[in-house]
């Protein structure tokens, strides 16, 4: 990308432009994330900076907005902080119910999506697998569909079979809906990434196991599932994010009282936006950055793996 | 049975050599067998999920685009405990199939119409049978359940009498309705979600100019869309250009930068524009700080279509960057010094070297930016205002406000049918398999 020892002058101020440009676009993609995240910290209840804040001045900054998440919903927030305040929080604080939905709710679809996509993804990549375009396509629309049309249809459709009233042994599965839903919108994500990993794996590995005498299942336990592990955990975590960040079929299926975060922001934003908002959203940032730095590190790890990159 | 097999297959080709498995099966037949056992395997790994999705995705659409034809709110009633289906406006029904639609409504209608409204009454049902009308007349649900209460006090003459209870039964317009409800099947809701009507005689028209939405909102839609298609074109291009030229090192460090919005929640994305959009928000505090803009004269740019554009250009961005860097980085970098070696200025060696190995990149990122803005929901409703909603707005409007489910449901296959075409034609050119997540 240097500049060449012989660009004119016009060359150099057009590089130089161009570089300029791209930070801008940079700034643009990057800026409206970090901005969270200091205004999260205002001790005033604006979206702004205010002139404290510019000054660095430490009054101009709180945890309050951290507070109120865990407080909001308390039965009694003022009591003195001890085991029993906590307790009060754990149980009724609204924000850490909603977490503790998200995360089951994320779990169980991640844990369905994972397994049937990569069974799913094994066998599409196989070249012997009869209509593989067309199954392939329809596996990916999940992703494809808007998401309104795929909340409206499983309106319709759990009412009609009346899933909200399904029981084992007199046992209510609780969010069930919601997780069958969220599983099949992870699943694009499981497959994609399972099947990128797949791309180019060397299937004598598999037959020289089979030669070796090793079964079918010992030959994917102790050959193909480490090769492909990398890709099927960034797909599991592709999907998990998929589930802890939707927030319209939970709004259209969910039962009221399958609150999530995200569904919990919706409403926050829409009423009456608090900076509570704020704080919710810099901690989601956080966990961003760490599921993304995971997944680079597994990308990097597989590439290893498969001999595409030096490493 | 080996035997045989064998033979057939000499007899078949006189004079070849036959190639026979340890087992004495012929190659060819071992191999087919082979074949299809793994096709087979390969077909049950796949089919627990594809299961899956046909159940909880495919069917429910299905079902969705069932009820978008098919509407009994008007003769049927459901009871909410024990499901029972009991018909109603039977009389009205019947009298609608023995009188060609621009019949006069006469006595008889109206006497039909009266023994229905007996039963309404029993049922409990005129609330139900009015809002099917109240879809395409408002004031129909008031109209039936006022009437329906008065059920019994009704006497033959039925016209005066009905009449006399409401005039506005004497709309012929309401008759027209009647009768197109009085069918499960209807195409109403296609015709309604495309600003056309019935007239008296049962003749398609467009409906008053002052009450076409739907025909605007998919224009909105589309040109929306596409002006967010073209501004992520324009910002993704000079990026991912950068990107694929830096050494690895560095590109995959910049790549941070386009992969951290990807897995930020959209919610926190949508947030954080309000807060920076909003008049006394981060951008026009700034702007009145450095004296550019008057307290007074704050720019507005949430809560219209200005919002909704720009979040949602930044929330597509690197579903654009990704496919141009992936087309970008194996080009070969000697082909434009070729051209310039060549006596090509920088922007003829760009334009008709460097640009056109390109294209594939950029079709496949302005189908599925395209694509995936059409269908847009989140964002156009919390920083879109009124003017910048989209279809997919509607379509929740309708299911959470009106509750014209069918009409929801039609809207939503309109959309869905543009949305299959454009992945049909994305499978057709770019295809599915090529597409990256990081």
């Amino acid at each position: 990308m240097a500049l060449p020892k012989h660009a004119d002058t016009l060359e150099r101020i057009w590089h130089y432009a161009y570089l300029v440009i791209c930070g801008l676009i940079f700034l643009f993609l990057i800026a409206p994330i970090l901005v969270v995240i200091p205004l999260s910290f205002n001790v005033e209840p604006y979206f702004t900076f205010t002139e404290k804040m510019l000054k660095l001045d430490p009054t101009g900054y709180s945890m309050r907005w951290y507070d109120l998440l865990l407080t909001f919903g308390m039965i009694d927030p003022d009591a003195a902080r001890g085991g029993a305040w906590w307790a009060d929080a754990w149980a009724n604080s609204n924000w850490i119910n909603a977490t503790k939905n998200s995360i089951i709710i994320g779990f169980f679809s991640t844990l369905i999506a994972t397994a049937l996509g990569t069974f799913a993804a094994l066998g599409l990549s196989r070249p012997e697998m009869p209509y593989r375009r067309t199954i392939m396509a329809v596996l990916i629309s999940p992703m494809i569909v808007p998401i309104i049309i795929t909340a409206t249809g499983l309106f319709f459709f759990y009412s009609s079979i009346g899933i909200a009233d399904w029981s084992i042994f007199g046992w209510k599965i609780p969010y069930l809906g919601v997780v069958l839903a969220h599983a099949t919108l992870g699943i694009p994500f499981v497959i994609i990434t399972v099947t990128a990993t797949l791309v180019g794996f060397d299937h004598s590995l598999t037959r020289a196991a089979a030669n070796m005498g090793a079964d079918p299942v010992t030959t994917f336990f102790k050959v193909q599932m480490p090769l492909i592990l990398p890709g099927v955990i960034s797909g599991g975590l592709f999907a998990f994010v998929t589930s802890f960040d939707e927030v319209v079929v939970v709004l259209f299926v969910g039962g009221l009282d399958e609150q999530t975060i995200p569904r919990q922001m919706w409403n926050g934003i829409r009423e009456q936006i608090s900076p509570a908002i704020l704080s919710v959203a810099t901690i989601l940032v956080i966990i961003s950055v760490a599921l993304l730095t995971t997944v680079e590190l597994l990308r990097r790890r597989s590439e290893r793996l498969r001999g595409m990159s030096p490493g | 049975m080996t035997d045989g097999l064998a033979n057939q297959g000499a007899s078949n080709s006189p004079g070849e050599l036959l190639l026979t498995t340890v087992d004495g099966k012929p190659l060819k037949q071992a191999l087919i067998h082979a074949q299809s056992r793994a096709k087979r395997r390969a077909f049950f790994l796949v089919m627990p999920l594809l299961l899956f999705i046909l159940i909880t995705f495919v069917a429910p659409i299905a079902q969705m685009l069932h009820r978008s034809v098919h509407n009994d709110g008007f003769i049927v009633t459901e009871d909410f405990g024990t499901g029972e289906r009991t018909p109603i406006m039977v009389n009205l029904t019947q009298w609608f199939d023995e009188n060609p639609p621009g019949s006069e409504i006469d006595e008889s209608a109206y006497a039909a119409l009266a023994a229905d409204m007996v039963v309404l009454k029993e049922e409990r049902a005129a609330g139900q049978a009015g809002t099917r009308i109240n879809y395409e007349i408002s004031g129909s649900r008031s109209l039936f359940t006022k009437t329906a209460r008065n059920a019994d006090k009704l006497a033959p003459p039925y016209k005066e009498a009905i009449i006399g209870v409401d005039p506005d039964w004497d709309n012929p317009e309401l008759w027209t309705v009647m009768r197109s409800a009085s069918s499960a099947y209807t195409a109403t809701f296609y015709l309604a979600a495309i600003d056309m009507t019935r007239d008296a005689n049962g003749n398609i028209e467009m409906v008053n100019e002052n009450r076409q939405v739907y025909v605007k909102l998919f224009q909105r839609t589309l040109i929306l869309s596409l002006v967010i298609t073209f501004l992520t074109f324009l910002l993704a291009y000079p990026v991912a250009h950068l990107l694929a030229t830096l050494p690895l090192r560095y590109s995959n460090l910049l790549m941070i930068l386009v992969l951290l919005p990807f897995w930020t929640s959209l919610l926190v994305r949508t947030t954080s524009w309000m807060i920076l959009l909003q008049s006394q928000g981060v951008i026009n505090d700034a702007m009145v700080g450095l004296g550019v803009l008057d307290d007074e004269n704050r720019i507005q740019m949430m809560y219209n279509q200005a919002g909704t554009v720009i979040a949602m250009t930044h929330i597509l961005l690197p579903f654009m960057i990704l496919p141009l860097y992936s087309v970008m980085r194996p080009i070969n970098p000697s082909y434009v010094r070729a051209a310039r070696s060549l006596g090509a200025t920088s922007w003829t060696a760009f334009r008709r070297i460097y640009f056109p190995q390109t294209v594939p990149g950029i079709g496949a990122g302005a189908l599925l930016v395209f694509i995936l803005a059409v269908g847009y929901y989140i964002t156009p409703a919390l920083v879109g205002g009124a003017d910048g909603q989209l279809i997919s707005n509607l379509i929740a409007f309708h299911m959470q406000k009106s509750l014209n489910w069918s009409l929801a449901a039609a809207l939503a296959a309109l959309l869905l049918g543009g949305i299959l075409i454009l992945y049909w034609l994305y499978d057709r050119l770019i295809g599915i398999d090529n597409l990256k997540l990081g």
